[in-house]
């Protein structure tokens, strides 16, 4: 069968949505973040298949999917960095405790 | 002599600056001075007394003042259809009253040195008297209605000061909380009348009202009356009518010389005067005109028939001085301005006369008022007594004696102008006022002596001023006689001047009434041939109402107690529920609010993304369900 747009968007769906599942219900701070990557990657996905399909004469789609996974990169420096200075200070990951922020 | 009565005319402002110097000075400097205080006060006061004979003079120069008073003021301040100006009215009205004032303050002031001698607070009693006499000298030249009211209240202060003056004693605190308290209900329709002559007329000044009154009430003949009703009130509360006479006969805690000069003679009458200045509003509102004649004729007649059973000598006097208020409020209802006017003058002279030799028997007798305890003064104090015969013989109204003059004019004007049931009622209440005058006149002065009292004349510091007062009240009816040509009737008038004739019938019937009053008080209390005890009990329930003043005093107690104290309750508890109730209400509606809110605050990052996340879903679906025509507004900027 053909391969058209909609199969490449409906895969970038699903990976949006687990990614999106996993920063909803782990309780891993690192798992969270994994699922930020996951998020982040398909929508580069999206990116690419309209690029593909709907103007391959232009690059913008493409390019756009790198800026993407540069600050995904970055991002996920920073938020490592995060994580390991409040395992640094709490001893512990678990999102459940990080919260003082409460009423 | 003319350049005194023009300046008297043009500085007629002096006439209550003077006592008003005279107070600022007491009260400031000579509290421990008793001469100086007293020799101030006497001054400055007979000062205005020689300046109000200055106008006497100059206003007898100008017939023209009769239709034109002469206004001069200055701007107090002014707003876009509001002006309030103080100044000085003079025409004959406030000259006959000016006259009066200072005459009789003067006079009680040199009385008050022997009465109030020995008194701790000598000083203070001159020093509210001069403060009474400026305000009510300054109410009487007031030019507008709210020059007047603030006048007006603080005549009331004044009063209120000198009831209590003995303010150790607890019945004198309640009757000056009591005299304050009635006068201020009246107050309060003044206070509304004159707020509404301003909003609907434009204007407080009297000259500017009475040319402006005519038209009005062709216009608004509603309003007019009830702006009449408002402003009558005021005086109702002031001049003693039924309803709010109450305070009157226990304003007598003050003393005599207050007595004299307050309750009998000026400021009592100020209502009465009030009436007189805004003569104009009541002619055109003839409802309340006639209104004004009906009560103040049954004010007249129920009063007097108070003053029959009463035991104490001032309380007699002083329901005479409601009664004989109420004759003046009938002659203005019933439109004789020259007739109240006339009436006010006599009156001032011989009930001050009585007030005061009622002082002086009270002061010898050291406060024993009953005159059933007392009896035979005559003997001891012979001056006492015959002025208090004079001042009796004036108020029954016998020739030629002031009263009579006075008396006979209200009544011939009463029955000339149609209302002849007042005029039988008037009638009545003569012969019942020469009845009780008399009955105490006898029982105090003559008939057997009561061995307790040791009385003694007074001295001539209150001899002499009783004197002057007695040969006014025998003479100074004179002025209005009905054979002068141009006598007080010409000057003291509202509209074309009516030659004063002479009614052998109404004059005839009414000397003939106080006769018999006098004779019946003769026969019941001078050679005792008709028991009063027997009397009394034949009469029965009449006896009981009378004494007990027709427990009007209860019934007002009753009210305040459940009418005004319930409602007070009722409101307390709507303020503490209802209106509390609301408040807190909403403070704890906000305090539950905020513990069920709080949780959505966990502090934890994810709950807050799935905030985020739910959010983007349920946009998305309302722009999907409503189409992407609102898309734009929903996304929040600009349509695509």
């Amino acid at each position: 069968m053909n391969i058209s747009l909609e199969h490449f968007l409906a895969v970038g769906a699903m990976l949006f949505c687990i990614g999106l599942y996993g920063v909803l219900t782990k309780r891993n701070a690192v798992a969270v973040l994994m699922g930020i990557e996951l998020m982040l990657n398909a929508v580069n996905i999206n990116l690419v298949a309209f690029n593909r399909f709907v103007a391959p004469q232009d690059f913008i789609g493409q390019l756009f999917a790198i800026f993407v996974i540069v600050v995904a990169a970055a991002e996920v420096a920073v938020g490592l960095a995060l994580v390991i200075c409040v395992y640094r200070i709490r001893d512990s990951v678990h999102v459940d405790d990080l919260n003082l922020l409460k009423w | 002599m003319v350049d005194f009565f023009n300046f008297s005319l043009y500085h007629a402002w002096l006439i209550p600056a003077l006592p008003f110097l005279a107070f600022l000075l007491i009260a400031f400097g000579l509290r421990k001075e008793e001469k100086a205080a007293a020799a101030t006060a006497i001054l400055l006061t007979g000062s205005s007394f020689v300046l109000s004979l200055g106008i006497i003079g100059a206003v007898l120069a100008r017939p023209e003042l009769i239709e034109k008073p002469i206004v001069y003021s200055i701007r107090w301040f002014s707003m876009a259809g509001l002006s309030v100006e103080m100044g000085c009215l003079v025409d004959a009205v406030s000259a006959m009253m000016l006259f009066v004032v200072t005459l009789i303050s003067t006079l009680v002031m040199i009385y008050s040195t022997g009465y109030m001698q020995g008194d701790e607070g000598f000083t203070r009693f001159f020093a509210y008297l001069s403060l009474f006499a400026s305000s009510m000298l300054g109410l009487v030249i007031a030019t507008n209605f709210l020059q007047l009211f603030v006048f007006w209240e603080l005549v009331g202060l004044c009063s209120y000061l000198l009831i209590g003056y003995y303010y150790y004693k607890v019945s004198a605190r309640e009757a000056a909380k009591k005299a304050f308290m009635t006068t201020r209900v009246g107050d309060f329709g003044l206070l509304v009348g004159i707020v509404m002559v301003q909003v609907f007329l434009g204007t407080m000044n009297f000259v500017e009202l009475s040319e402006k009154m005519p038209q009005f009430a062709k216009e608004a003949p509603v309003l007019i009356s009830a702006i009449g009703l408002l402003v009558f009130i005021g005086p109702i509360g002031k001049s003693g009518q039924f309803p709010l006479h109450v305070w009157l006969p226990d304003a007598m805690e003050g003393p005599s010389p207050v007595s004299a000069l307050i309750h009998a003679a000026t400021m009592v009458v100020a209502g009465v005067y009030l009436v007189a200045r805004a003569f104009t509003l009541f002619a055109v509102a003839p409802e309340v005109q006639h209104f004004v004649a009906y009560l103040g004729g049954f004010t007249a007649f129920f009063a007097a028939s108070i003053a029959v059973t009463q035991r104490e000598m001032k309380r007699i006097l002083a329901y005479s001085t409601v009664s004989q208020l109420g004759y003046m409020m009938m002659a203005l209802g019933v439109g004789s301005l020259t007739a109240s006017m006339f009436h006010l003058m006599t009156h001032a002279y011989f009930k001050a006369l009585m007030f005061l030799a009622a002082g002086s028997a009270l002061h010898a007798l050291h406060g024993t008022a009953d005159i059933f305890k007392m009896g035979g003064l005559y003997r001891k104090m012979p001056w006492t007594a015959a002025f208090m015969v004079i001042g009796a013989i004036a108020i029954a109204g016998i020739p030629p004696f002031a009263g009579f003059w006075s008396k006979d004019e209200i009544l011939s004007v009463t029955k000339l102008h149609g209302f002849t049931g007042l005029y039988y009622l008037a009638s009545i209440t003569a012969f019942i006022t020469a009845f009780y005058m008399f009955r105490m006149v006898f029982t105090a002065f003559f008939g057997k002596e009561n061995a307790e009292n040791h009385p003694h004349e007074s001295p001539v510091s209150m001899l002499a001023p009783m004197g002057i007062l007695a040969a006014l009240s025998i003479v100074g009816g004179i002025v209005g006689a009905p054979f002068l040509d141009k006598g007080f009737g010409y000057w003291v008038r509202y509209g074309p001047y009516h030659v004063p004739e002479f009614h052998l019938d109404v004059a005839g019937t009414s000397v003939f009434l106080a006769l018999a009053g006098i004779t019946l008080a003769w026969l019941i209390y001078g050679v005792k041939k008709v028991s009063s005890d027997s009397l009394a009990q034949k009469a029965g329930i009449l006896y009981t109402l009378s004494y007990n003043k027709y427990y009007i005093d209860e019934l007002y107690q009753w009210i305040n107690k459940v009418i005004v104290d319930g409602i007070g309750k009722v409101l307390y508890w709507v303020d503490i529920h209802i209106v509390d109730g609301v408040i807190n209400g909403l403070a704890s509606l906000t305090a539950f609010l905020s513990q069920r809110f709080r949780y959505l605050q966990t502090g934890q990052v994810q709950h807050y993304a799935l905030v985020f996340f739910a959010s983007i879903v349920l946009m998305l679906l309302i722009s999907g369900i409503l189409g992407t025509a609102t898309a734009g507004i929903q996304s929040g900027g600009a349509a695509v």
